[in-house]
């Protein structure tokens, strides 16, 4: 069992939990994940380390309410626990210094991005942050955000705050207008804006990473479910990944894969919605 | 009263079985345990050898021919306090050993009858202490001396925890998964290996004193390092298993509806994904190709026939050749799964949305013998052939899982197999090795035995040194 420490509801669908895990908080690194089962029926699902303190023996994970499961842990109270957490699982995100890094993340992936971005910043890079949200009420982790980088742009899909559009189109036009590329980008959150960005960047040559999130079941290479294909060959994101070359990889087909049990996740979040009472 | 009269020319007792159409509905265990009157005419049949062969061929060593002659004299319970005394285990491998390969094949009766029904034998002794004394046993003993780390809690490091443990060494195991077991939680069914059996026997090791943490990966969650130098540990044993599935290496593996066997049972076994409203599902369709040959391909076959789908095991090499259990091939047969030889999957092809629709295939005929020994599959050119399917499951094979080698750089392996010397200790000082991790995919029993070596030799490596220790004082 895993202690909560500290609950910060972001939005409706969004939850921060800072939980006790004091092997994970002493050798977490930035990229790296986590697997969690709220409750001792639950299945195991992949969530990135979005921070972690050693003095307190603790780690911080943000997740929007997806599936079941995702709705399970996002509904967990303040003064619970979870039933597993293991980890730190996959490989630390690629960080060097190269100049000028900027950052895409879109959805729970602007709370996925934060170590990485601290990370480049600290390297000596200078990071610029693209964060995406469908409207401005869903931004989250703004503090936070300018805390770790030097430059945060945020863009809406309803133009509601910031660029209109998404995030990337806000790298192109942020490119087009300053006229300078980044060095390196790194690119995280949904499938279709993974694909998106990594279209882009190779479209302007800039080399960009993604961390992607395929199902997993152990996370520890055992069982082969998050396997994705990067580059012609068949990769185990658990243990080779989360991050790739986002030129690389075959986003089709990793949504197509992450669509596999789509069926029974629907089934499973109406009856989730029906225990609870959310049916009118 | 007069002694039980020996009779070797009785039959070999079987044990009940649950009929085939019965146990595909569910997880229900297949086999059956002896009956008191078949545990004692089987147990009759011993020839009480001067010289047992059977108690050299078991990697254990367990005393079998007292323990059978235990069971002649009607003490059930002495039977199961000298399996006891080598192994803590035989509910588990009563029912999982390949007694065919080791006691049983070496059973002097085996030459011109069958032999005895040793494992059988083993699993009655396991069910009655259950049954009747399971509670009286519990021991609470509290050692008190060196901290031993185990890595994973598969059979390999259970047993080592056990020898350790009656030794008075503090033993922590470390499980990187949710549950205790290694492959017999993840890979074993339940309709093989009931988990009350598994639960019952790793709670005995709890109550001699041996700690089990959970969700611990090491290498990622602490070091070996850390474990020596920062948690007080004095050695650690590796026995991190088989986990990494080979995979087909054929157009089309990443369709949905290809697993590797690895996935396919732990979704079941593990996450219960055969239960109704499982939170971790399983795409089960009408019909299902399990490739291989050994007892990943066996019980994954059987559990796909269990799910309702129709279910063919494609095998590139011949019956002969199969490597599962002769039990589980049988059970299989009776289940209904059709066995398909000499051929081999070269391509799996789907639908627009990535689903599993039609695999090729290619027949095979049998050549010299390769590297395992065995007849090579050598393919027929143009004799490819297509069937429609909608679930791959790929059994063929593991290579040691690689997490820990990977922050370990100074653990050398060799193909991905941790390298051991005789006392399965590593290229690390007090780090030892040993079962699937060491050996490839291999057996529960030969894990075991690694468990076993491991520990006599940790104990030794750590008695030299206090030892040693004292002779620098003096």
């Amino acid at each position: 069992m895993n202690k909560i420490i500290r609950k910060q509801q972001l939005t409706p669908e969004t939850a921060l939990f800072e939980v006790e895990a004091p092997r994970i908080a002493k050798r977490w690194k930035p990229g790296q994940f986590i697997i969690v089962r709220p409750t001792s029926s639950s299945e195991r699902i992949p969530l990135t380390i979005v921070d972690g303190s050693k003095e307190r023996g603790t780690i911080t994970m943000v997740v929007q309410r997806i599936g079941k499961t995702s709705a399970v842990v996002v509904e967990t109270p303040a003064d619970g626990a979870f039933a597993d957490v293991v980890g730190p699982l996959g490989e630390p995100a690629h960080i060097t210094k190269v100049g000028r890094v900027t950052l895409m993340a879109g959805g729970v992936g602007v709370a996925e991005v934060l170590p990485v971005a601290k990370a480049f910043k600290q390297a000596g890079n200078y990071t610029t942050v693209l964060a995406g949200a469908r409207n401005d009420s869903l931004r989250i982790l703004r503090e936070e955000l300018l805390a770790v980088a030097d430059e945060v742009i945020w863009a809406t899909d309803d133009g509601s705050f910031g660029f209109s559009g998404n995030v990337v189109q806000l790298l192109e036009a942020t490119i087009k207008s300053s006229g300078v590329k980044p060095d390196i980008s790194h690119v995280i959150g949904p499938i279709p804006m993974m694909r998106a960005a990594a279209n882009a960047t190779r479209a302007l040559g800039i080399k960009t990473y993604a961390s992607v999130n395929p199902v997993m079941i152990d996370g520890t290479g055992m069982c082969g479910g998050c396997r994705v294909t990067v580059g012609g060959k068949v990769r185990f994101a658990c243990v080779e990944g989360p991050e790739f070359d986002a030129h690389e990889v075959d986003f089709d087909e990793l949504s197509r894969r992450t669509k596999a049990y789509r069926k029974q996740e629907v089934a499973a979040m109406e009856a989730h919605k029906c225990a609870l009472g959310l049916h009118a | 009263m007069a002694a039980p009269k020996r009779n070797p020319k009785a039959p070999r007792q079987m044990p009940p079985e649950v009929a085939p159409l019965v146990r595909v509905q569910g997880a229900v265990e297949v086999a059956g345990g002896f009956t008191e009157d078949q545990a004692r005419i089987e147990s009759l049949r011993c020839l009480d050898c001067k010289d047992p062969k059977c108690v050299e061929a078991c990697p254990l060593h367990i005393d079998i021919k007292s323990f059978i002659q235990r069971i002649t004299q009607g003490d059930v319970e002495g039977a199961f306090n000298k399996i006891s005394e080598r192994s803590p285990f035989p509910g588990i491998c009563g029912r999982v050993c390949q007694h065919e390969l080791f006691c049983e094949s070496a059973c002097l009766l085996g030459k011109k009858l069958d032999p005895v029904a040793i494992g059988s034998l083993e699993r009655f002794s396991s069910d009655y202490h259950r049954q009747f004394n399971g509670k009286a046993a519990v021991e609470n003993t509290q050692p008190t001396g060196p901290k031993i780390a185990m890595v994973g809690s598969g059979p390999a490091s259970l047993m080592a925890s056990f020898v350790l443990s009656q030794r008075n060494y503090r033993v922590t195991v470390f499980e990187a998964l949710h549950r205790l077991g290694g492959v017999l939680i993840y890979g074993v069914p339940p309709f093989r290996l009931p988990r009350e059996i598994l639960d019952s026997e790793i709670a005995r090791l709890e109550s001699m004193g041996v700690k089990f943490e959970t969700d611990v990966i090491v290498g990622n969650s602490v070091t070996l390092e850390e474990l020596f130098n920062e948690e007080g540990f004095e050695a650690v044993f590796l026995g991190t298993g088989a986990g990494l599935p080979y995979m087909l290496n054929i157009p089309g593996e990443n369709l949905i509806g290809v697993y590797t066997a690895n996935e396919f049972l732990t979704r079941i076994n593990l996450m219960h994904a055969n239960e109704a409203n499982a939170e971790t599902p399983v795409n089960i369709g009408k019909h299902t190709v399990v490739i291989g040959g050994g007892n990943s391909a066996m019980d994954a076959a059987r559990w796909s026939k269990r799910m309702g789908a129709d279910t063919t095991i494609l095998f590139r090499r011949g019956k002969a050749e199969l490597r599962a259990r002769a039990e589980e091939i049988e059970h299989a047969e009776q289940e209904g799964i059709k066995f398909e030889f000499l051929g081999a999957p070269v391509a799996l092809y789907g639908d627009e949305n990535g689903w599993l629709k039609e695999m090729e295939c290619l027949r095979m005929e049998l050549g010299a013998p390769d590297s395992s020994g065995r007849p090579a599959p050598v393919p027929i050119a143009g004799s490819n052939y297509r069937i429609p399917v909608d679930t791959v499951i790929a059994a063929v094979g593991q290579a040691p899982n690689p997490t820990l080698q990977r922050t370990t750089p100074q653990l050398i392996s060799n193909k991905g197999k941790i390298v051991v010397n005789v006392d399965r200790e590593t290229s690390m000082t007090k780090v030892f090795a040993g079962g699937d991790v060491v050996r490839g995919g291999s057996t529960v029993i030969l894990a075991m035995s690694d468990g076993l070596a491991a520990a006599d030799a940790i104990d030794r490596a750590l008695k030299a040194q206090k030892q040693e220790a004292v002779g620098a004082q003096a």
